[in-house]
């Protein structure tokens, strides 16, 4: 193995970048937020000072915490500069580079202690992650000079040289690694019984389809550490005897595509990919197959017939993909971070990973922030952490003084946590326990401003929006759905309204032909569960108590900010506002919805009346 | 029927270009359907039988495939393009004041075009930067972190006054 | 075999059956939709849910493969309610018209929504609303009936092979319907019917003539005459409460001068015509030397789709017009003039199993008579409809003959509705013009893997490989082979419905079976005993019979002649696949007559 190891370093010729070298965020979100134009800044400088020979500029994929985006780490303190722009690349080069100042301006300080934090090890979001998957995501270029230096392949080359195909099972087995694309399934299972179907060929299928709208680990695994996801499928393949993969993409990542593209040439051209892989006898190619914008292409029965270039209608299991799959070929279909997984195991062994998790849910889980969270962005945590410990140790809790109200995780097939959850532990069994699913790890955070009628009016919208049309149920099913979650959004509903909505989300979950639309109802009985009272206001006091849903919301005085200046009371030209106590009032029956009053506030205290009509998507 | 045969020819060379490579494989319709929308920026009747011709697909099969997947179009869009991420995070962090601000000032709604044929407009399920969230893209730019104001200023740099 | 329990009761199946079906075996009937045994099956309606123990949600039981001590459930009162429930979705998108639908009574949907005792409807919402395509000759589709089951897209891709039907768009508002839920007209739509009869629901009927007969009845100027294909005379029995395909010609003579035809002819005369004619041709390619394969031309649909999906042999179909407008062009000229009426005022009605004939008549070139040679069609479920609005029970009426001139026809020509029926019959003459000797029943060997039966025969000198492909789903796989060069063929046979026309897409629609081979198998068991009435024939090859050597005689001077080749043959034309723009509404309007 060891020698295998270095004839292939010696033909990638791997390069270690020099000391002194800069490192920039090229992740998906950094560059909505500009990390482009600051890279293109960057250089100009470097050019200036004549220093581009010297310094290499290397662009990595997500760093994790997108909050500081752009993102330009400078080697070798590790220094971390944050929410830069085009301005700062010079200073950074005149003061960092060349005149070893720290430009404390640039610095990220801690939320709560203010306190300056400059590497990456400062910072509570990495210090209390364990990051396995993640290893290679913004610490080097998605390049397989780097992923080799970072011991990348070499499982690949024991696998070959040491271990049979059941060997590699038996390793995959022993880890417990589950599927990390929502099921939850155990991976070396799963390949088991692919290793044993009858077919003429076999296939690998990565399912990077990442529908689930909120969750983009998936996409920067991808785009930030591309190798470890064909490795992860090279192994795949190896173990059950495949001679061929597909990655599925989604259309929407163009950049995960052009990344895999490249690493997938890379790999050709180093013999990691194609015919007689290192000269072991084993044959294995990949090709990318792009989705088209429908996410039930994530599910496996449909992303095969997408795969086959049709629509993506789910059909019938059995039979199951590992017997008749691509083609009616035996294939195993495994997640981005599953396979990302795969490496590290083989390397270290599945005892090893045993280790990390919980009983049954073992290694680690990546999950997507985003939403009412003060750090978005990337965290991996081993299995069973708490959610508490992810929101407010990790990320830093809700900003702007808000209450955290709901976590919404598994997206459109999952379901809210609530305050009460927060001690929960993350792991498969205890989220549906408590009506929700790990999904593929987003998790939205929501605050005291979110209405749970309209997440669950959203939800469905999306499922209703999504379903392919086949199967009864699910066609007619979620508009039904929808349209009784909007009637009482609106202020129509009545109580017989929820018995229907339960009832039609039962039928649903019984007899929907896939996952979409068995799991379609799953916002809409954990909402129901955990903020009945909610949907009750709308119902019976016409009223939404977040004050979102448009037709159920007035213009209100915050009593919490207004401080009794009367100038919303003079303005008001129906004479509706009046003064009660210390604050002013304005009488619903009155307002005439001119908005007059929320201009005129110098403290912002009135709310308006919502205008918002139903999301409408196209 | 021979001579529109030969006009469709003429007139699609480019485009045969690409179907040359994927006829007689399978699986490949949905990436010859990407292809000519790129070259075209949308999927047009005709260019549609010219695929369903020249690949030996039935047209119903065809339109079927593009009626399914959102990211194909069957109309063309604005010469600029806008979309609004309605992924979740992006919901909860206010798209909807988005489109709100698109309809006041350019007064479209998703799936429609401006009447000058300058800005289209259509929401996308989650473009993977839910962290930068709301995220819109316009044209080939994505931009995070966007609010009505930002909006309003990027909508004057595509030209609108 | 497998052993499983199905409502308490022990029931051993073939592996991979599914429990649906080993549910039928014990006498319980699972509800269907979708489910069409052997032809169509993506479990896509839901009503056939059952509950299989240790499983977390019900299963579909029409896919469900049975398993060795799997213990089911297929009426408790979850999945009866569930079943309910599945209904009751299914009416919030269905318009409730079931009073003034074709399908009232005959309706799979309505037909559940009974047994399974909807009362109300415990959620309604947006119903989808899409334009009715009326405008093809032949097919009428009216989406908002379409419960979305995809049978007619089974059918028209794996039996008919022409692949119009495809689910479009997504979510609530996907439908089934050719390319962008357009009209058939725009589609390369072959006009054979077979989806008609195998949709559960009125989305899919015939485009119906009987107001237009019914008119042309009514009006005292015409002089009204019917003609009927050999398979109607027993089709209708069982409309009436008869035995399946029990022959009622006689009493359908008299029904049909009830409904004041003023004459009543044989349809299997122009078939013996038919024999003659592609005879005729054969012989002729024969000293020429081709083009072979000669393909019949007397199906309607088969010829439009060999002229939309494989152009190149279009030189290889037989000229000869079909029976129904040899016959109607016979009428319009011969019976015309022999009985002094001006063909302008003669209106004629044929009556088929089929609907492509309705397209068929309207072809431009189908004027051999000056004027359009046949005025109407009818298919055997509109007949019905016909006699049932008439009050004429066949049951209660006399037999009576057919009129002559036309009078009666040979065997060959009666078996022509049967599957291999125009082959054996054309061959019949053939062989004995080739080679003078008489030939015996003509066996064919089956080539299984292809869906199609050949055979060799020697006739005189000639060695001649023959062909049948039911279905054109089987001639385009027999068409690639001869292209590919696979096979060589000199004569062959192409019926674009199971079994012939006896299996046509006009026949009555039969819903009491969820099996495709059961349902074909009914349609054609309803016009069996063909092969009976041909044995009980005087005379069974069409060059005997005595009416049309008298009729060549008198009239048509030899055959392939100048008149006969005026009157019976057409030419054919490759055609496009399909409409460069599509129908706009004002069009879709005019053409619609
Ligand atoms: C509606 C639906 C959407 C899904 N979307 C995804 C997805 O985007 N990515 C993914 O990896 N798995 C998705 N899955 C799960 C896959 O079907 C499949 O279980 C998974 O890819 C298997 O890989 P794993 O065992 O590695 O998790 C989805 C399932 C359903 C029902
Ligand atoms: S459950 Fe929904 S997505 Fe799945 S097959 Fe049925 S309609 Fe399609
Ligand atoms: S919205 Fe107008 S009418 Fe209503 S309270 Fe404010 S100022 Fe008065
Ligand atoms: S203007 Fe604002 S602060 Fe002043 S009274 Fe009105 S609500 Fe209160
Ligand atoms: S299709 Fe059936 S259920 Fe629908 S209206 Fe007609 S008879 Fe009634
Ligand atoms: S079935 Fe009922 S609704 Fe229909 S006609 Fe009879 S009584 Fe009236
Ligand atoms: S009439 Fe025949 S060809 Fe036309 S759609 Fe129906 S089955 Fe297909
Ligand atoms: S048209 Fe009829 S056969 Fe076709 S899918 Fe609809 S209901 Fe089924
Ligand atoms: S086989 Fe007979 S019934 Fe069927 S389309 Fe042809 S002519 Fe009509
Ligand atoms: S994309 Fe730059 S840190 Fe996530
Ligand atoms: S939700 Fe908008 S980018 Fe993900
Ligand atoms: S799902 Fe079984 S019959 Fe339709």
């Amino acid at each position: 193995m060891i020698n295998l190891m270095t004839g292939l370093k010696e033909r990638v010729a791997g390069t270690k970048p020099r000391e002194r070298h800069l490192l920039l965020c090229g992740g998906v979100p950094c560059l909505s937020l500009g990390c482009r134009q600051v890279k293109e800044a960057v250089m100009r400088e470097l050019d200036n000072y004549k220093l581009s020979g010297e310094i290499e500029l290397l662009e990595a994929g997500c760093i994790g915490n997108c909050r500081l985006g752009p993102t330009l780490i400078v080697y070798p303190e590790g220094v971390v500069y944050r929410r830069l722009t085009v301005e700062n690349a010079k200073e950074i080069i005149e003061g960092h580079v060349l005149g070893g100042r720290l430009l404390e301006h640039l610095l990220h300080r801690d939320d709560l202690t203010n306190e300056i934090q400059r590497r990456r090890e400062d910072m509570p979001f990495y210090r209390k992650q364990q990051r396995l998957v993640l290893r290679n995501c913004g610490v080097i270029p998605p390049h397989i000079e780097s992923y080799m230096s970072n011991q990348g392949y070499a499982a690949l080359a024991k696998a070959l040289t040491e271990l049979s195909p059941g060997q590699v099972i038996e390793e995959i087995l022993r880890s417990g690694l589950r599927g990390r694309g929502g099921g939850g399934f155990p991976t070396g299972r799963k390949w088991q019984a692919a290793r044993e179907a009858e077919g003429p060929r076999k296939y690998v299928i990565c399912n990077g389809d990442e529908g689930d709208p909120g969750a983009f680990m998936d996409r920067s695994i991808m785009e930030g550490d591309p190798h470890s996801v064909l490795e992860g499928m090279i192994l795949a393949g190896y173990a059950v005897g495949a001679g061929q993969g597909y990655i599925y993409v989604r259309a929407e990542y163009p950049l995960a595509v052009r990344r895999l593209e490249d690493a997938i040439a890379e790999a050709r051209k180093a013999l990691l990919l194609g015919n007689n892989i290192l000269r072991q006898g084993f044959s294995f190619d990949v090709e990318i197959r792009v989705g088209a914008g429908a996410f039930v292409c994530g599910e496996e029965t449909a992303l095969i017939s997408s795969v086959e270039g049709t629509r993506g209608d789910p059909s019938p299991r059995p039979p199951f993909p590992v017997s008749k799959g691509v083609w009616g070929c035996p294939t195993v279909i495994n997640n981005v971070e599953t396979l990302a997984n795969i490496p590290p195991i083989i390397l270290n062994g599945g005892e090893w990973f045993s280790r990390i998790g919980t009983e049954s849910s073992k290694g680690t889980k990546v999950f997507a922030l985003a939403g009412k969270i003060r750090h978005s962005g990337l965290v991996e945590v081993p299995m069973g952490t708490t959610l508490r410990e992810v929101i407010f140790e990790i990320a830093g809790g809700i900003p702007d003084n808000k209450e955290f109200k709901a976590a919404q995780t598994g997206g459109p097939s999952g379901g809210c946590l609530t305050t009460g959850h927060l001690d929960l532990p993350l792991d498969y069994e205890s989220l549906r326990e408590a009506g929700s699913i790990i999904g593929s790890g987003g998790l939205i955070v929501m605050d005291e401003d979110t209405c749970m009628v309209d997440v669950a009016r959203y939800f469905s919208g999306f499922n209703r929006q999504e379903s392919c049309g086949k199967c009864t149920t699910c066609r007619i099913g979620t508009k039904r759905m929808l349209e009784i979650l909007e009637k009482i959004a609106g202020g129509r509903g009545t109580e017989e309204d929820l018995a229907r909505l339960e009832s039609l989300a039962e039928l649903l979950r019984n007899a929907s032909l896939c996952g979409l639309g068995r799991s379609a109802p799953n916002p809409v009985l954990s909402t129901l569960r955990h903020f009945r009272d909610e949907y009750l206001a709308h119902i019976r006091e016409k009223r939404c108590p977040a004050g979102v849903c448009p037709d159920l919301t007035r213009h209100v005085i915050r009593e919490e900010r207004c401080r009794g200046c009367g100038l919303c009371h003079n303005i008001c030209p129906a004479g509706a506002i009046s003064k009660e106590g210390r604050t002013f009032r304005i009488d619903p029956d009155k307002c005439v919805d001119c908005s007059a009053c929320v201009r005129e506030c110098p403290f912002e205290a009135v709310r308006g009346r919502k205008r918002r009509k139903e999301l409408t998507r196209a | 029927m021979k001579r529109t045969a030969i006009k469709r020819k003429e007139k699609y060379q480019e485009l045969d270009g690409v179907l040359e490579k994927y006829k007689g494989r399978k699986g490949v319709l949905i990436k010859a359907l990407s292809e000519a929308q790129e070259m075209y920026g949308f999927l047009s009747r005709e260019v549609l039988i010219h695929i369903a011709c020249e690949l030996d697909v039935p047209l119903s099969e065809v339109t079927s495939v593009v009626s399914f997947y959102s990211l194909f179009k069957t109309e063309p869009s604005g010469r600029c393009h806008i979309e609004i991420c309605s992924g979740t995070a992006c919901y909860v962090k206010g798209m909807q004041d988005l489109l709100e601000t698109l309809e006041e000032e350019i007064n479209i709604k998703p799936g429609e075009v401006t009447g000058d044929g300058r800005f289209g407009l259509s929401t996308v399920n989650c473009v993977g930067a839910c962290s930068a969230a709301p995220v819109v893209k316009i044209g080939d730019e994505l931009i995070g972190d966007v609010d009505s104001k930002r909006l309003k200023q990027l909508l004057g740099k595509y030209g609108h006054d | 075999m497998i052993n499983l329990t199905i409502d308490r009761q022990q029931v051993s199946v073939e592996k991979g059956t599914p429990v649906l079906e080993a549910a039928r075996k014990i006498g319980i009937d699972i509800p269907t939709l979708c489910y069409l045994k052997d032809l169509n099956a993506p479990a896509a309606c839901r009503v056939c849910i059952v509950q299989v123990e240790g499983r977390p949600a019900f299963e579909a039981s029409c896919v469900l493969p049975a398993e060795e001590g799997m213990v089911v459930h297929t009426n408790t009162p979850a999945v009866l309610a569930a079943r309910k429930q599945v209904l009751e979705l299914f009416l919030s998108d269905h318009p409730f018209e079931c009073l003034t639908c074709e399908r009232n009574l005959n309706c799979e949907l309505q037909r559940l929504a009974k047994r399974y005792g909807i009362r109300d409807l415990p959620v309604e919402g947006e119903r989808n609303h899409y334009p009715i395509d009326h405008v093809s000759p032949s097919v009428v589709r009216e989406p908002d009936k379409c419960i979305r089951c995809r049978r007619c897209v089974s059918v028209c891709e794996n039996y008919i092979s022409a692949n119009i039907y495809r689910m479009m768009d997504r979510s609530f508002q996907a439908v089934v319907g050719p390319a962008y839920n357009g009209s058939l007209m725009e589609s390369p739509c072959i006009y054979c019917g077979q989806c008609i009869t195998v949709c559960p629901t009125s989305a899919l009927r015939e485009q119906d003539s009987t107001a237009r007969v019914f008119e042309a009845l009514a009006n005292p100027e015409l002089h009204v005459v019917v003609q009927t294909a050999p398979s109607i005379r027993s089709s209708i029995a069982e409309e009436f409460g008869l035995p399946v395909g029990t022959p009622v010609e006689g009493q359908m003579v008299a029904a049909l001068r009830r409904l004041g035809f003023d004459r009543v002819f044989d349809d299997c005369v122009a078939a013996d015509i038919c024999v003659i004619e592609e005879a005729t041709e054969f012989m002729e390619r024969l000293k020429k030397g081709g083009p072979f394969p000669q393909f019949t031309s007397c199906c309607p649909s088969w010829v439009l789709f060999c002229e939309k999906f494989y152009p190149q042999f279009v030189a290889n179909l037989s000229e000869v017009k079909s029976p129904q407008q040899i016959f109607g062009a016979l009428v319009k000229t011969y019976y015309a003039k022999r009985a002094g009426i001006d063909p302008a005022k003669i209106f004629v009605v044929s009556v088929m199993p089929c609907v492509s004939k309705k397209y068929e008549l309207l072809r431009p070139e189908m004027k051999a008579s000056g004027c359009q040679d046949i005025d109407a069609e009818i298919s055997t479920r509109e007949f019905v409809r016909m006699l049932f609005q008439a009050g004429l029970d066949i049951r209660k009426l006399p037999r009576e003959e057919f009129d002559s001139p036309l009078g009666s026809a040979s065997g060959a020509g009666v078996i022509f509705g049967s599957t291999g029926g125009v082959l054996e019959a054309t061959l019949r003459t053939v062989y004995e013009w080739a080679g003078e000797k008489p030939l015996k029943r003509l066996e064919f060997e089956e080539v299984r893997s292809l869906e199609y039966k050949e055979a060799v025969i020697h006739a005189g000198p000639h060695e001649l490989r023959v062909a049948v492909a039911r279905g054109t789903g089987a001639a385009r796989r027999l068409m690639d082979q001869v292209l590919a060069g696979k096979k060589r063929y000199h004569f062959v046979e192409v019926m674009a419905c199971p079994g012939g026309c006896v299996g046509g897409g006009g026949q009555p629609i039969y819903i009491e079976t969820n099996d495709w081979n059961e349902q074909v198998s009914h349609r054609t068991r309803r016009a069996g005993g063909l092969y009976q009435l041909d044995r009980e024939r005087e005379y069974r090859k069409a060059h005997e019979n005595p009416v049309i050597l008298k009729l060549y005689e008198e009239y048509l001077g030899r055959p392939g002649g100048p008149r006969a080749h005026k009157l019976f043959h057409s030419g054919h034309v490759s055609r496009k696949l399909y409409a460069d723009e599509p129908l706009l509404k004002k069009e879709r309007d005019l053409v619609r007559r």
